[in-house]
């Protein structure tokens, strides 16, 4: 064992503690849960040896449930996929290891699990608890569990809203596609290779974070804080011991101040997130994505919501570098990680209301300086009872005309995947 | 002093049947206003209600499919603001643990918050989607919504003999917006003012559905309800039965209950 665990391990001992108090006046016990069989196939041959141009993969997520009298719940959800292609996509990960004590005024989050802030749908730039596990799915909505402890005041006038402090005692790690996978950057982000940190306490660095919330009549406000290891890691240009050149993930202490608003006027929805970040390294940056949803509801016969956005995102990082020039610098900013400087999204987003609950989500983001554009299909329906059909597809088109793109060039795919839920 | 009580046991008497018997001579609006009070009066001071509820959808062929859930509906003190609700979605396995939060208004549009567990995402949703489905079923989100008062202008049409009992049947026309309703024609039961059928018009006023209640049954020796509701979808021949269970009044929830937080840890 590191020095560097001992927060988290820490944390296990109190929830250990505590689980074994109130195992004592146990109530319901559930068991849930979700397994999966997924197919993709790519439009090209792959770009680099050792990638396939099909490649299937199984994953299950079970989900037990524990509750006691007063509302205190303990949830556990461990997670693992199986890559036919990917060895970095073939993990385990615990999704949620969380017990719950609430009380009139407050509520205590003790372990691992998942934070959702936010309310755009082209990015999730407010969103920082949770790191992103990459290899699961490019739109960096599915997250690794995080380890914390969570105090939420709930004013006792709920309409004076919600403050939430957070104690990040062990920090998780991107996960990227490993020599196999498709979808990786060029030159490869080698996790192996290493993985560097600015601060010495590396994992342990303890991190904290705030946010308040509330709702006032149509609209929803979210303002945050966050101080410590950056989710959005820089890059380090190595050489492997065979001296071949990689990049290593590099994640320094930054702060970030981030504002979420919502309103509901009617059929519209009007969205805002934005942040201001500031590291070392990176220096000093903000970023926006602002939009509107349209809803126009219960039309045709079958009574389908058809709902239109648009967003336009704004990032003030230096995107106008070339890669290559980046590296032969030795170090490549966080930039990196996007290309959502100038661009905006369209998309369109059908729920057919129907018995098997089906839905299509679809949209197209363009860079607005080079038109490099991603398309993006999500398409999902119930079978059954117990069967749930999602079909996933993205389509990258000029993409080489932004360096930070080009890398997907060959990956456009189709994903089907087969859920059953117990 | 005794008096006084007299007075007011007189006043109350009076005010419970002057609406019926006087009205009597008065015209349609008037008296259909004084059947549509009587009946939002008898229902008030429920204070909460919770519930299991089961949807059995069954398509033209006859095959069925079921949708579980709970209901939670907090009662608002000023009848100028619609109800609170929750409702958690426990079957089909793949919606458990998605729960929708809302605040109902009576013209304007209700404030709605959907909680998705597999982002631990609270998400606002557009709520004039008031005449599409509730989870694909032959019910309208307006149906399954609180039943306001002031939601509907009202008509006293006439009075008819309904099942073993006599009902008024009343006009009501929705006042809110983006209803996919043009009116609705309710048989009301003389004995205790229990909606006993709905046929619902749909916007360019041909018959759409015809709503059924039934299993009444008294809770806390005041508040009737159907413990049973058929819908039938007379244009597609598609039918949803509603079934509560466990129906619970005044088990003491509170605004608190009845928030984004709370909303992220119902399941």
């Amino acid at each position: 064992m590191t020095p560097l665990m001992r927060p988290a391990i820490y944390l296990l001992t109190i929830l250990a503690t505590i689980l074994a108090v109130l195992s004592k006046s146990a109530m319901a016990l559930e068991f849930a849960g979700w397994a999966e069989l997924e197919g993709k196939t790519f439009q090209y041959e792959p770009l680099y040896e050792g990638q396939q141009q099909n490649s299937a993969s199984a994953a299950i997520q079970p989900e037990i449930y524990q509750e006691w009298a007063g509302g205190n719940a303990f949830t556990f959800v461990p997670f693992y996929r199986y890559d036919s292609a990917d060895d970095q996509r073939t993990h385990f990960d615990i999704r949620e290891a969380m017990l719950l004590l609430p009380w009139e005024n407050y509520e205590l989050r003790l372990g691992l699990g998942k934070v959702f802030w936010g309310v755009t749908e082209a990015s999730h730039l407010v969103d920082i608890i949770n790191q992103t596990d990459l290899v699961e799915s490019l739109d960096g909505e599915e997250k690794l569990g995080q380890p914390m402890v969570n105090l939420t005041l709930l004013a006792q006038q709920e309409t004076l809203g919600v403050l939430d402090f957070f104690v990040l005692p062990y920090f998780r790690e991107r996960t990227f596609p490993g020599r196999g996978g498709r979808l990786r950057f060029d030159p490869y982000i080698d996790i192996d290779n290493g993985v560097e940190y600015e601060n010495s306490a590396r994992q342990g660095h303890v991190d904290y974070a705030l946010r308040y919330s509330n709702t006032i009549d149509k609209l929803d406000v979210g303002i945050s804080y966050f101080y410590g290891t950056t989710r959005e890691p820089a890059y380090l240009p190595k050489f492997d011991a065979n001296g071949i050149l990689s990049i290593i993930p590099f994640y320094e202490i930054i702060s970030q101040t981030g504002l979420d608003l919502q309103y509901a006027g009617g059929a519209w929805l009007w969205k805002l997130e934005t942040i201001y970040r500031s590291g070392n390294e990176d220096g000093s940056f903000y970023a926006t994505d602002a939009g509107v949803e349209y809803t126009f509801s219960g039309t045709g016969l079958s009574g389908m919501d058809l709902g239109l956005i648009l967003e336009y995102l704004y990032d003030s990082r230096d995107f106008d570098v070339d890669p290559a020039v980046l590296i032969a610098s030795g170090y490549i900013g966080s930039q990196f990680n996007t290309f959502l400087d100038n661009d905006y999204m369209i998309g369109l987003r059908l729920a057919f209301n129907d018995e098997a609950s089906s839905e299509i989500l679809t949209g197209v983001i363009q860079d607005i300086d080079n038109h490099a554009s991603i398309f993006q299909l999500e398409a999902s329906r119930r079978i059954g009872d117990s069967l749930k059909a999602e079909l996933d597809a993205y389509v990258f088109m000029d993409t080489s005309k932004d360096p930070l793109l080009d890398f997907l060039r060959k990956d456009s795919f189709v994903q089907l995947a087969l859920k059953y839920y117990f | 002093m005794n008096k006084i009580i007299l007075a007011l046991v007189i006043a109350s008497v009076v005010s419970v049947l002057i609406p019926v018997s006087v009205s009597a001579a008065e015209d349609p609006v008037v008296k259909g206003e004084a059947i549509a009070r009587e009946w939002d009066r008898r229902d008030r001071g429920y204070g909460d209600t919770s519930a299991n509820m089961k949807m059995i959808l069954e398509n033209r062929q006859g095959q069925t499919s079921e949708r579980k859930m709970r209901i939670f509906f907090l009662e608002m003190p000023n009848e100028n603001d619609g109800d609170k609700s929750m409702v958690v979605f426990d079957y089909p396995r793949d919606i458990k643990g998605t729960a929708l939060l809302s605040y109902s208004h009576i013209l304007k549009p209700d404030d709605q918050w959907l909680y998705l567990p597999a982002l631990k995402r609270v998400k606002r949703i557009s709520s004039n989607n008031k005449s599409g489905p509730f989870m694909g079923s032959e019910f309208a989100y307006e149906d399954i919504s609180s039943q306001e008062l002031k939601k509907y202008s009202y008509k006293w049409l006439r009075d008819e003999p309904c099942g073993k009992s006599d009902c008024f049947v009343l006009e009501q026309r929705p006042l809110y917006e983006n209803s996919g309703y043009t009116r609705q024609v309710a048989w009301y039961d003389k004995e205790a003012y229990r909606l006993q059928r709905i046929d619902y018009y749909d916007r360019r006023n041909a018959l759409l559905k015809t709503l059924g209640f039934s299993k009444y049954q008294k809770h806390l020796d005041k508040y009737w309800r159907a413990h049973d509701m058929y819908m039938v979808n007379k244009q597609t021949g598609k039918k949803t039965r509603l079934v509560y269970e466990n129906l619970k009044f005044k088990s003491g929830l509170t605004d608190k209950d009845f928030t984004q937080s709370r909303l992220k840890r119902m399941r």
